[in-house]
């Protein structure tokens, strides 16, 4: 397994989130602007002493030149500036580029930040045809499949092959609901049962609206340094341990395998570059667009065995009190969804909880953390091993 | 509001010309003897840039579907199906099943293409679920 040659060069000094959920006074360049100040701001530093800005564009209020132009509104003229579009998975393949940036020492210090406001300034019409948008223009589209459709395609494949039921599905939502409760920002907290999801109105068969993620405002940024630069941060630095990625398909149609998804490539990246294997791993934050998605990444992920995820859900491992906590944020499900910065905010709260800053959720005991985001139709894949010591 | 209906580029001109004559063809590979869809200008096997057209059966079996109840827009009226497909001559599609009821579908059913009319110049196939076609 080639090694990303990334690991423990970079550690993560600072973070920032906006307000999250409803957000409509500020449009996502001035969220992307807010983040960026305060995760500089939190790591201590001042914005002449960071050298590099990653963005991504915002379906909201595009821009062609996003990164440039967020520097721009900061009167800043960073060394190293370049948005990133690879969809949901843009957060940690950000994170991968400012990492290799940084190695290959074309900057020391870089911000990654991103928001968009799918709910504030799109219409449901508009955020559903952008987002759908990402099917094949001849070969899918002209159907009329919408995302959920597409995430549904893959959850039938499932319960076909393994015998996942959409109970198991189910669980998923109840899990990140459950630690959404616990988080005062959490956009949806009041507590689901299994009955409710199941009753909850179909979307695109067997996925109701309680299996599909919100539909959100928000930003995120994180300020990520070199190794050597970050034992004098002002805050605990949090060592990127490991990363890996994978890439298996553009369109759903194209996929060779529908159940097993490219994280499996990535997460055997990341654990080979991090030396880490799943049972190291004391928190995973895991891209839950929809219930299914989640499913396969902890199958994919090794959690457990191929077709087990269901039960591995079912068993509440994953929920408050339970050995493997996870998206204890609440995840897109519950906490937060603005589209493509999605995955930031489960990369903050593996932050917090690393630095033992959660609050009411913070995890008794906690080293180490696997991000993973993903996008496109489950199409590409980024993993991050975290950990609040560096690998010696 | 009109469904989304493809403009073919030059490459993929036959297979939409086919469509509007009521035939399904895809591209097939000699040296991998092999076809291929969507169409493209080399095979995504071999890269070969030599890829001749040719009629294929129609018929195919559900890999997976879903019941559209929330249309993805005014396009479209829910419930509709969207199924992929693997034709018995290799290649794998999306496409809808018309003319069924939800609770008649199953992963594994065979199906038969069909030709609806996207627009006055583009049809598109859909599927029919195996021995429904001749009603």
């Amino acid at each position: 397994m080639a090694k990303s040659g990334l690991n423990s060069t970079c550690a993560l000094i600072g973070m920032a989130e906006s307000d999250v959920g409803i957000v409509p006074d500020k449009t996502p360049r001035e969220l992307c602007v807010q983040v960026t100040l305060d995760a500089v701001r939190d790591a201590g530093l001042t914005l002449q002493e960071v050298d590099g800005l990653i963005t991504c564009n915002a379906f909201a209020e595009p821009i062609m030149y996003h990164a440039e132009a967020v520097a721009e509104y900061l009167g800043w003229q960073p060394r190293h500036c370049v948005t990133v579009n690879t969809g949901g998975g843009t957060t940690f393949m950000a994170i991968k580029m400012a990492a290799a940036a940084i190695a290959a020492g074309m900057a020391h210090t870089i911000v990654v930040a991103m928001a968009d406001s799918l709910r504030s300034f799109m219409t449901r019409e508009q955020a559903m045809v952008v987002q759908s948008s990402s099917g094949h223009p001849h070969y899918e589209q002209p159907y009329g499949p919408t995302v959920p459709a597409y995430y549904a395609l893959i959850a039938r494949a499932h319960m076909d092959r393994f015998g996942t039921t959409e109970e198991h599905f189910a669980h998923a939502a109840v899990s990140c609901r459950a630690w959404a409760n616990q988080h005062p920002k959490a956009q949806m907290r009041d507590l689901i049962s299994v009955e409710d999801v199941l009753g909850s109105r179909p979307i695109a068969d067997p996925l109701k609206v309680l299996d599909c993620s919100l539909v959100s405002d928000g930003g995120a940024a994180v300020v990520i340094t070199r190794g050597d630069l970050a034992s004098s941060a002002a805050q605990k630095p949090i060592y990127l341990l490991g990363y890996g990625e994978g890439h298996a398909y553009e369109h759903i149609s194209q996929a060779q395998d529908l159940t097993t998804s490219a994280a499996a490539i990535s997460g055997r990246a990341a654990y080979a570059d991090s030396g880490l294997t799943p049972d190291d791993i004391d928190l995973l934050q895991l891209y839950d667009c929809f219930t299914p998605a989640l499913l396969i990444q902890i199958e994919d992920l090794g959690f457990c065995a191929k077709g087990e995820g269901g039960d591995w859900l079912a068993s509440g491992i994953s929920q408050p009190g339970g050995q493997k906590p996870l998206n204890t944020h609440g995840g897109m499900l519950s906490y937060c969804h603005p589209g493509n910065p999605g995955a930031m905010f489960g990369l903050t709260e593996a932050m917090l909880q690393l630095r033992g800053q959660a609050g009411e959720r913070q995890l008794p005991s906690i080293n180490t953390a696997l991000c993973h985001a993903q996008g496109g139709i489950m199409s590409s894949h980024a993993t991050l091993v975290l950990g609040n010591e560096r690998l010696s | 509001m009109s469904r989304p209906t493809p403009r073919p580029s030059p490459t993929e001109l036959p297979f939409y010309e086919a469509c509007a004559r009521g035939e399904l063809t895809l591209q097939h590979c000699e040296p991998c003897d092999r076809f291929l869809f969507y169409p493209r200008t080399h095979c995504d096997h071999c890269h070969n840039p030599t890829l001749n057209w040719r009629r294929v059966s129609g018929k195919g079996t559900i890999v997976s579907y879903t019941v559209v109840r929330r249309a993805v827009s005014e396009a479209f009226t829910a419930p509709y199906v969207i199924a992929l497909i693997d034709l018995v001559e290799g290649p794998r599609m999306m496409s809808q099943i018309v003319d069924t009821k939800p609770e008649a579908l199953a992963v594994g059913q065979s199906v038969s293409v069909a030709f609806e009319a996207w627009s006055d110049d583009i049809k598109l196939p859909v599927f029919k679920l195996h021995g429904v076609l001749g009603k």
